[in-house]
């Protein structure tokens, strides 16, 4: 194991491995001060940023902050890792890197060809000397694409999962809910539900539900609900109309087996989605869900840091080339993201990395009710998201999650970010607004008479 | 036609718009509900009303306190939540016997949810338990598995832990109940038991009770709680 060391004054700061050097280099979290990771220090912060600074990214390709023999992310990441992608900055530091990512030379093309020899760890580590306006800054310029029944990404447009939760998940109580968001141009990115049942009926009962409203109306865009993968899968075997499979992942093996996951159950249902042929424009036909903390939470962190670990989730993600990843970044509660702060710095680092790593990132902007957060605070995350080019929001009726008690953002949250930036919905599913009247949409509810 | 989207879901649709954004009633009254969620999780458990309310139905309590000694302490430090401190773990242990079952009253995440329904529903199922049970406990600054402490060191065989959930807009004073068989540290969530949203606009007092009475018997006949208990519950016809 490597030692890293700064001088900062008199003192001499030192850190056995890259992992924890990447832990003290964090910026504050309660999330890593829980976990008994953080700097002991604000000084020890910056020190440990500034011997981060200094490492040569090549030092990443063979100094694991998980060992390869025991777990198999660390595999997928080093094994798919692409050294002809790698070349362009093979002879940086992080710091360099840093450099490199803000200047000219690096253009969305670049970036792009870029990815696949961009390690999650590598990622981690320089957004964690990234001011907020770096990170908004190089992720601008990456655009990452992805298509089932409509195209996601596209320049100059904003997408939004249409979020029709229910306390009791009834029927009627979600269509009304799925009018209210087409009616806000909300439901492109997809239409998902989060079911409060994680029984096989209910789930396949929602998935018809979805299915005959889609048809009915035509609706250019791809439904889920997001029960376990396993659910999910079973229901495929017995004919549901599954367009996008779903799962909650996280940046270990430990954690991942926690969520009762792994690389190849998760293999299996992306080819299960693929053989239904749902897609009519493009095959992405995975949609996960990430946040900083899941590992801590289920004890499978490692000793590395939230923010390393959420990284290595993309890692995993981007395997199985999903139409979907986005952090569910204030879901998990105030032990790990304290406030509005830890939130908004969070949010986009999540988005930066995902995106540097070629992901389609979106972003669930949310809190809990016992985080030091309010709306102001989400307003001024997804606004900077907005700058930074975010794939798909969330769109919730009036913010207000009934099911899952928490805030995210509403409907009125995606007029307001595309009016602001000028942003369209994926075009496909513009078009077919553009068919519909109010009336027309309003219509659906007959649907359900 | 005429029929509103609300009168299908309680979820805030149909709110109208001024220009993209909310009409100003309803950017008020979502700033109320997140208003009422956070005072819920900020407010202090009240112990001494609680106990005295308590003794008046003449049911006898102990007023506990976990490791964590203030709300910013608690909530950065779930794991002090689940733990007494010194003197309670010490004037507990003075207690010690061997009981069927003892009940738990933490704040948890909403110190509301227990001033209003801890009391009432422990009315309503203790009539129910000819069971030997400790005296009730009131936890400030608790977790859930703050629980497994206490039934351990009571030597209950059940603890029954009634808690404050995590506020949502519309639910500021949900309470929880979870049951464990056998309770010790280290115990996990998948050997607990939960009934949750007790509340007005939840489930009764009558209905908890009754779920609860059937489970607590189930636990003590089965001598286990978890999973296995919650597949065997469901192969039971449904109660009204």
């Amino acid at each position: 194991m490597k030692e890293f060391s700064h001088t900062a004054g008199n003192i001499v700061y030192r850190f056995d491995g890259l992992k924890t050097l990447l832990a003290k280099a964090t910026p504050a979290r309660s999330g890593d001060h829980l976990a008994g990771l953080s700097a002991a220090s604000a000084e020890e912060r910056v020190a440990a940023q500034m011997a981060l600074s200094d490492v040569p990214l090549s030092t990443f390709l063979t100094e694991h902050v998980i060992p390869y023999e025991s777990d198999e992310v660390t595999r997928l990441i080093a094994d798919e890792h692409v050294p002809d992608a790698f070349a362009p900055i093979a002879h940086l530091t992080v710091g360099d890197f840093r450099d490199w990512l803000l200047s000219e030379q690096a253009t969305g093309d670049v970036l792009q060809a870029l990815a696949a020899g961009v390690t999650p760890e590598m990622a981690a580590a320089v957004s964690k000397i990234m001011r907020l306006q770096d990170l908004v800054s190089v992720a601008a310029k990456i655009r990452v694409v992805t298509r089932f029944r409509n195209t996601i990404g596209l320049p100059g447009r904003l997408s939004a999962r249409l979020q029709p939760n229910h306390p009791t998940d009834d029927p009627k109580g979600i269509a009304a809910s799925i009018v209210d968001g087409l009616l806000f141009g909300s439901g492109d990115a997809v239409i998902g539900i989060n079911p409060v049942s994680d029984n096989l009926q209910t789930v396949e009962g929602l998935l018809r539900m979805l299915d005959r409203l889609r048809e009915a109306y035509q609706i250019p865009t791809q439904s889920c609900v997001l029960a376990h993968v396993t659910t999910q899968m079973e229901a495929m075997q017995r004919g549901a109309p599954v367009d996008l499979v779903f799962q909650s992942i996280a940046g270990t093996e430990a954690a991942n087996s926690a969520f009762g996951v792994n690389i190849d159950m998760l293999e299996e249902a992306r080819e299960q989605a693929l053989r239904l042929k749902r897609g009519t424009v493009g095959n992405n036909v995975m949609y996960f869900e990430t946040g900083q903390g899941s590992a801590l939470s289920a004890n499978a962190h490692q000793g590395v840091d939230q923010q390393t670990c959420e990284a290595r989730a993309y890692g995993l993600a981007r395997h199985f080339q999903p139409m979907l990843v986005n952090t569910v970044v204030g879901f998990i509660g105030p032990e790990y993201l304290y406030d509005g702060k830890q939130i908004l710095r969070a949010g986009l680092e999540d988005h930066f990395c995902g995106k540097l790593l070629g992901l389609p990132m979106g972003c669930d902007i949310c809190y809990t009710n016992h985080a030091e957060a309010d709306q102001d605070d989400m307003d001024a995350l997804l606004t900077m998201l907005g700058a930074a080019g975010v794939n798909y929001i969330m769109g919730v009726p009036g913010a207000d999650d009934i099911m899952l008690n928490y805030q995210s953002t509403s409907f009125h949250d995606a007029l307001y970010l595309r009016k602001m930036f000028g942003l369209r919905p994926a075009p496909e599913f513009e078009a077919w607004l553009e068919t519909m009247s109010a009336t027309g949409i309003r219509a659906c509810v007959g649907f359900l008479e | 036609m005429t029929k509103s989207l609300r009168d299908y879901t309680p979820a805030r649709v149909d709110l109208g718009r001024s220009g993209h954004s909310l009409p100003t009633r309803e950017l008020l009254d979502f700033q109320l509900a997140h208003a009422q969620a956070r005072d819920a999780v900020h407010l202090a458990l009240d112990v001494n009303s609680l106990a005295v309310e308590l003794n008046q139905k003449n049911i006898p309590s102990i007023a506990l306190a976990s490791a964590a000694p203030d709300r910013t302490t608690y909530l950065h430090r779930p794991d002090l939540g689940r733990q007494l401190n010194p003197d309670s773990r010490e004037r507990l242990q003075e207690l010690k016997s061997s009981y069927d079952a003892v009940f738990v009253i933490a704040d948890g995440l909403s110190a509301p949810a227990v001033h209003r329904h801890a009391t009432p529903l422990l009315e309503a199922i203790l009539p129910k338990l000819d069971w030997n049970i400790a005296p009730v406990t009131i936890v400030q600054q608790g977790r859930v598995a703050i629980g497994d402490e206490i039934g351990e060191i009571l030597g209950a065989k059940l603890a029954v832990v009634l808690i404050g959930e995590r506020p949502g807009l519309s639910s500021p004073d949900s309470l929880g109940i979870y049951l464990t068989w056998n309770p010790r540290p280290g115990r996990t969530d998948a050997e607990r038991n939960c009934i949750s949203n007790v509340r007005a606009e939840g489930l009764s007092y009558t209905l908890a009770a009754h779920k609860l009475l059937f489970l607590m018997n189930e636990a003590r006949r089965l001598r286990l709680s978890g999973v296995p208990l919650k597949e065997s519950a469901q192969a039971l016809p449904p109660h009204g």
